[in-house]
């Protein structure tokens, strides 16, 4: 089959590889009708995440159709239509019984190297370095899903790909930032990041009941996408560097009640720290640049929630602690246990409460793919989103 | 050298226990060995691989033995790895499972086939024994040994690229 394979930095080929098989009866094939680029494969993309080998098969946002299961798979058939969420889970465990799929215990066979760096490890996830668990991932014609009784999600005939497609990843995301939150009636949340996840943040803020939405970026298409949702917007290029007083301005001098990174480790701007971090991080002495995350922390009013889902790998310096412990802040973060949400937000996308396909700016063909991380990776073409077509 | 590692299981200590007790059943979870062939009064012959398609044989004796709570085992004279130690099982907090927790003794010998031996079991012991347990516990809690594309390759520690295999099984030499 066709796949896309990472090569090295900023070195993305399709190539032909073996179609993958049915390793443990849990198992399903599915064959990939959607599948997209993640803000998070920049990551890999620039280099940015380590344990990534030559040959290695990206891509975490897919669905398809199932055309083979393992004798043990008792709830999916040959012919279901099917999205697959991003953690791979095992349902069993300790984890996954809280619903913290993304956290689970048994799907991670290289929990090792996450173990040298995190302490504890995390639920394996398709096509993001092997210390996620070395899975090839499904920027490709075919995939292997792993406890196919509980990951895969059937979703109806007849609905376009691409409103399912984003129940895979960024739309959980997003509504899982926005519901880290503690939304009460009334509240404003501001939210660092107008990309995928950022703009799900936005709309999910809005159906948990926030009265107010600031979504902060630089870049004008994404901050447009964010107003046709109702969001205020700032252009933080355009603050003189003043972003963190034009907040409390915008909130009447206290402060969001919560704030969501939906940056995380490859943030640009930030003035002498964030020239510092560019500098660190290129010499590896620090491998996340957290400027969204220093200023969520200090604009976020006292006793506020900060949420945090823009993706971070390693460490990080200069974070305004005092600001957090003194003020009462409370955090929550994660990768998103997208279990906990899909079969929820499958509903609400039939209700008619939200068209997820608005993110989908581009579509490509598979052959395509290494165009498609440009696209993304150079915001070029109004490019928020692309999904490819095996 | 010692090893303790400890791991929680979602089952109760009897099922777990029972499971273990089995000798047969340990080559399901623990990566290296090959088969364990029980030959009554305690005694067991344990056979595992080694690197180079070489293979090391011990007999075990069980040394202590209480229901759904420990098992302790001693290899008998002439092992290839003189090894001894308990796996002993215990209910979690709050009706959490039960905490499963390996302490182990092994002394390789010397000349070049105590070399092959350290090889097989010295490099990261450590690590070993609790991807042993981990395995024991996806075993448990998911009926099967969890695997992706990089893990493939034999040992769990050697990586082969995150894409499908060629074939499967891999052949051993992979």
């Amino acid at each position: 089959m066709k796949a896309n394979c990472w090569m090295g930095t900023k070195k993305m080929e399709v190539q032909e590889v073996p179609d993958p098989k049915i390793l443990n009866q849990h198992d399903a094939i599915v064959d990939i009708s959607s599948t997209a680029i993640c803000g998070s494969d920049l990551h890999m993309y620039n280099g940015l995440l380590p344990t990534m080998d030559r040959g290695d098969v990206l891509g975490h946002e897919f669905m398809g159709e199932v055309v083979e299961v393992g004798r043990e798979v008792k709830n999916l058939k040959v012919g279901d239509r099917v999205i697959v969420p991003f953690p791979i889970a095992c349902g069993n465990c300790f984890m996954c019984q809280q619903n913290w799929f993304s956290m689970c215990e048994n799907t991670n066979p290289n929990g090792w190297q996450q173990e040298l760096v995190w302490g504890h490890s995390t639920a394996g996830v398709y096509g993001y370095s092997h210390m996620l668990g070395g899975y090839a991932g499904g920027q490709a014609e075919y995939a292997r899903v792993p406890f196919a009784d509980v990951n895969p999600l059937k979703v109806p005939e007849g609905i376009e790909d691409e409103k399912v497609l984003f129940l895979t990843d960024a739309f959980p995301t997003g509504y899982f930032a926005a519901d880290n939150c503690d939304i009460q009636p009334g509240d404003t949340i501001a939210i660092w990041g107008a990309g995928p996840i950022g703009q799900f943040a936005c709309r999910s803020a809005f159906l948990l009941g926030a009265e107010r939405v600031i979504v902060i970026d630089r870049v004008d298409y994404r901050l447009q996408m964010a107003r046709d949702a109702g969001a205020e917007t700032v252009n933080f290029e355009e603050t003189d560097g003043l972003l963190l007083d034009v907040i409390k301005d915008m909130t009447g001098g206290r402060g969001p009640d919560a704030c969501i990174d939906a940056v995380g480790m490859q943030a640009t701007g930030g003035g002498v720290l964030g020239a510092l971090d560019h500098v660190k991080q290129a010499v590896k002495l620090e491998t996340d640049r957290p400027l969204a995350l220093r200023e969520v922390f200090l604009a976020v009013r006292n006793g506020g929630r900060v949420s945090i889902v823009g993706d971070y790998a390693g460490v990080i310096d200069n974070l305004p602690f005092g600001a957090v412990m003194n003020r009462g802040i409370t955090m929550r973060m994660g990768q998103a246990p997208v279990q906990k949400y899909y079969r929820h937000l499958l509903e609400r996308i039939l209700n008619g409460d939200i068209d997820p396909s608005f993110v989908a700016t581009h579509t490509l063909p598979l052959e395509d793919t290494p165009r498609g991380y440009q696209l993304m990776d150079n915001k070029e073409d109004g490019c928020v989103k692309v999904v490819l077509k095996p | 050298m010692n090893v303790r590692k400890t791991v929680t299981i979602n089952h109760s200590p009897e099922e777990l226990y029972t499971f273990w007790h089995n000798f047969e059943n340990l080559p399901r979870f623990m990566q290296h060995l090959e088969s364990v062939q029980v030959s009554g009064n305690g005694r067991s012959h344990w056979k595992a691989k080694a690197p180079a398609g070489q293979t090391v044989e011990w007999d075990a004796r069980v040394t202590e033995d209480e229901p759904n709570r420990l098992i302790g085992w001693q290899s008998l004279e002439g092992a290839d790895v003189q090894n001894s130690g308990t796996v002993t099982f215990t209910p979690a907090t709050g009706g959490r499972g039960t905490v499963v927790r390996v302490d182990m003794q092994y002394d390789a010998p010397g000349g070049p086939f105590g070399a092959l031996i350290a090889k097989l079991f010295n490099e990261e012991p450590d690590q070993q024994v609790f991807e042993d347990l981990r395995a024991f516990k996806q075993v448990m809690e998911t009926g099967e040994v969890v695997r992706s594309d990089a893990t493939l390759a034999g040992t769990r520690m050697v990586q082969r690229p995150g894409q499908p295999p060629e074939t499967w099984p891999l052949p051993e030499s992979a």
